[in-house]
C-alpha cells in the first residue's frame, strides 16, 4: 500500500486543478451538512427517535451478516477453484470476478425473477406442491437483502483469497499429505492461516461497502428495512426534511469513515508483517 | 494444482464437493443473473418459464421515456471519466515528486471521498448547491458533478497503483542522458503508464454507468440516468422493459470497458515499437 511511486513528477503547483474539483464535487458539499444539521438542531432530535436506532440497528446487523456470508461462500468457491478445479474453474471465477463491474441493483433484480413471490423458483415449487402461495418468502425481508450483498461483494474476498492461494507453495501442501495429513488438517493447518490477511482485508472492506450500500435495498424495497443510507433518502427526497438527513447523514458518514480506517489498519498491519 | 488430496481422492467425494461448489454458483449467481437477461426477452410469463421470446422490450425500453436515458447515462460516464482521469493522473504526478509527508496526507485526501457513503454525497450535493453562491440544482451539471465525486478517488488509485508499478530503469536512463522534466513525463512515464490510464478510465466508466445512490438525490427530470429509468420501470410494474434496459446498461458497460482494454494495449504495443527502432 505504502510502496514507492515517487519519481520525476508535474511541481506541486499543478495539485491546483485537482485539489479545486476535490473541493467543489466533496469538501465543500459535505462541510455544509454540518450546519445543516446543527442549524436545525436535528442531531439531538434525530438520533433519540426510535427510527434512527432501528436504522443504525439494521445497517450494523445487515453489514455483518452479509460480510460473514462472504467470507464463507469466497472460502468454499475459493478452496474449489484453487485446489480442486473442475473444468471450466477459471472460466467461471473470472465471470463471478466481472460481478464487479455491473452495478449492485442488476443484481437485486436478478434476485427478483428468480426468488421474487413470481419468480421461476416459487412459480415451479408451487406447480411441485399444488398450492397457490409462494413458499420462498424471504426475498423481501432482510435475509434478501443480506443474501443479495453476499452475491455482489463475495467477488470482493474471491479476489484477494485467490491471489493468497495462489502464493502457497505445492510443495508444502504435498509434504503435509504425504507425511499422512488429512484434507481438513492441510485446510485448517496450512490454507488458512495462508489466507487469513486476504480474508481480513477482503471482510474489512465487504463491511465498509455493505454499510453503505444503497441500490439493493432500494429496490427490493423490503417493508420495514430501512438502513441509515436509505434514511437520508426518505427524509431528503420524500419528506423534504434536510435537517433531519443532513443529521443521519453525520452519523453514516462518521460510521463509514472509522470502517475505511479499519480497513487501513488492517492493509498497514498485513503490508508490515509481510515485510518481516 | 490438485495437491489438497494429493490425487487421492476417491471420485464420489471429488463430484461431491464440485456438486457442492455447483449448487451455491447456481443459487446465488447462474440462477438470477440468466433469468434477468431471459426475463428481458420474455414474452409471456405467466409458468415457471416464460410461454415465448420477443424482441419487443428491447424496442420500447429504447424508444419510449427512457429513450434519453441511455444517452444521459453514456454523457455524464463520459464527461465524468474523462475529468476524473484527467484530475486524478494530474494529482498522482505532482504528488509523485513531494516529500514523503506531502505525498501521504495529499494521497489521503484525494482517496477519502471512495469511503464517503455515496447517499451522503449526493446529499451534499443537493443542499450545497441549492443555496447561494453557486446555484446548480436542476441542472446537467449537478448530476456531473455528482459522478465526478464518486469516480475521482478510484481513478485516481489506479493511476497511483499504476505509478507504483512502473519499471523505474527507463525514467532512470532518460533523465542520465538529460532528457528534460516535462519531455521525459510525455515520452516516457505517460506511454509507460497508458494501460494504468485505461484501467483507471475504465474502472470510473463502470462506476459512473451504474451510479444511483448520489445521481437519485440530485438529477433534474429532464436528465434520466439509465439506472434511475430501470427503477422507474420496475417500481410500475414494467419489469420486463426494466430487465431490457438493465441488460443494456450491463452490456454497454461492458463493451466500452472492452472498447478502451483493446485501444490501450494497441497504444502500448506502438510505444514499445517506438521504442525498440529507436
Amino acid at each position: 500500500m505504502t510502496r514507492s511511486w515517487r519519481g520525476p513528477g508535474l511541481g506541486a503547483p499543478a495539485l491546483a486543478l485537482p485539489a479545486l474539483g476535490l473541493l467543489a464535487s466533496v469538501v465543500y458539499p459535505l462541510a455544509l451538512t454540518a450546519p445543516t444539521a446543527l442549524g436545525g438542531g436535528a442531531p439531538g432530535r434525530v438520533f433519540a427517535t426510535s427510527w434512527f436506532q432501528a436504522a443504525a440497528l439494521h445497517t450494523a446487523t445487515i453489514a455483518l451478516a452479509a460480510t460473514t456470508g462472504c467470507i464463507l461462500l469466497a472460502l468454499m468457491l475459493g478452496l474449489v477453484f484453487a485446489f480442486l478445479p473442475f473444468p471450466g474453474a477459471g472460466l467461471v471465477s473470472r465471470a463471478i470476478d466481472t460481478v464487479i463491474a455491473l452495478p449492485t441493483f442488476l443484481v437485486a433484480l436478478a434476485f427478483t425473477f428468480f426468488y421474487g413471490s413470481a419468480g421461476v423458483v416459487n412459480e415451479a415449487l408451487m406447480a411441485l406442491l399444488h398450492t397457490d402461495i409462494a413458499p420462498l418468502a424471504f426475498l423481501y425481508t432482510k435475509w434478501g437483502v443480506i443474501m443479495i450483498e453476499i452475491t455482489v461483494y463475495t467477488p470482493f474476498v474471491l479476489r484477494p483469497l485467490l491471489a493468497a492461494f495462489a502464493q502457497i507453495d505445492p510443495a508444502q501442501l504435498e509434504m503435509a499429505s504425504s507425511l499422512g495429513a488429512g484434507p481438513w488438517r492441510i485446510v485448517r493447518g496450512i490454507i488458512l492461516p495462508a489466507a487469513l490477511p486476504a480474508l481480513l482485508a477482503g471482510g474489512s472492506l465487504c463491511l465498509l461497502l455493505t454499510v453503505n450500500e444503497f441500490g439493493v435495498l432500494f429496490f427490493i424495497g423490503a417493508r420495514g428495512v430501512i438502513t441509515l443510507p436509505l434514511l437520508i433518502y426518505d427524509k431528503a427526497i420524500q419528506e423534504f426534511d434536510y435537517p433531519a438527513a443532513c443529521a443521519v447523514a453525520l452519523a453514516n458518514v462518521a460510521l463509514s469513515l472509522s470502517l475505511f480506517a479499519l480497513y487501513r489498519a488492517v492493509l498497514r498491519r498485513l503490508a508490515a508483517d509481510a515485510d518481516v | 494444482m490438485t495437491t489438497l488430496f494429493a490425487g487421492r481422492e476417491t471420485r464420489p467425494v471429488r463430484f461431491a464437493l464440485w456438486g457442492a461448489a455447483w449448487l451455491l454458483l447456481l443459487v446465488f449467481y447462474a440462477g438470477p443473473l440468466l433469468l434477468i437477461v431471459l426475463a428481458s426477452f420474455a414474452g409471456q410469463w405467466n409458468g415457471a418459464l416464460p410461454s415465448h421470446l420477443t424482441w419487443r422490450h428491447y424496442g420500447q425500453a429504447l424508444t419510449g421515456d427512457q429513450a434519453g436515458s441511455l444517452w444521459a447515462s453514456l454523457a455524464t460516464g463520459m464527461i465524468a471519466s474523462t475529468a476524473a482521469l484527467a484530475l486524478g493522473t494530474t494529482a498522482a504526478l505532482a504528488l509523485r515528486g513531494a516529500r514523503p509527508a506531502w505525498q501521504r496526507i495529499g494521497s489521503l485526501a484525494f482517496y477519502l471521498p471512495s469511503a464517503v457513503p455515496t447517499v451522503s454525497v449526493g446529499l451534499g450535493l443537493l443542499v450545497a448547491y441549492s443555496r447561494r453562491p453557486v446555484l446548480l440544482n436542476g441542472t446537467v451539471a449537478i448530476v456531473v458533478l455528482a459522478h465526478l465525486a464518486i469516480v475521482s478517488a478510484f481513478a485516481f488509485g489506479a493511476v497511483q497503483a499504476g505509478l507504483a508499478r512502473l519499471p523505474p530503469e527507463y525514467e532512470d536512463v532518460a533523465a542520465g542522458l538529460g532528457a528534460r522534466r516535462f519531455y521525459l513525463l510525455r515520452r516516457v512515464t505517460l506511454p509507460l503508464l497508458a494501460p494504468y490510464l485505461g484501467a483507471a478510465f475504465n474502472l470510473a466508466f463502470a462506476l459512473s454507468m451504474g451510479e444511483l445512490a448520489a445521481t437519485i438525490m440530485v438529477y433534474p427530470p429532464g436528465w434520466v440516468t439509465m439506472p434511475i429509468s430501470i427503477f422507474a420501470l420496475t417500481d410500475r410494474g414494467d419489469t420486463f422493459e426494466g430487465a431490457a434496459l438493465t441488460v443494456i446498461l450491463a452490456a454497454a458497460t461492458l463493451l466500452v470497458l472492452g472498447g478502451v482494454a483493446r485501444v490501450v494495449a494497441r497504444a502500448g504495443g506502438r510505444a514499445r515499437k517506438d521504442r525498440r527502432a529507436r
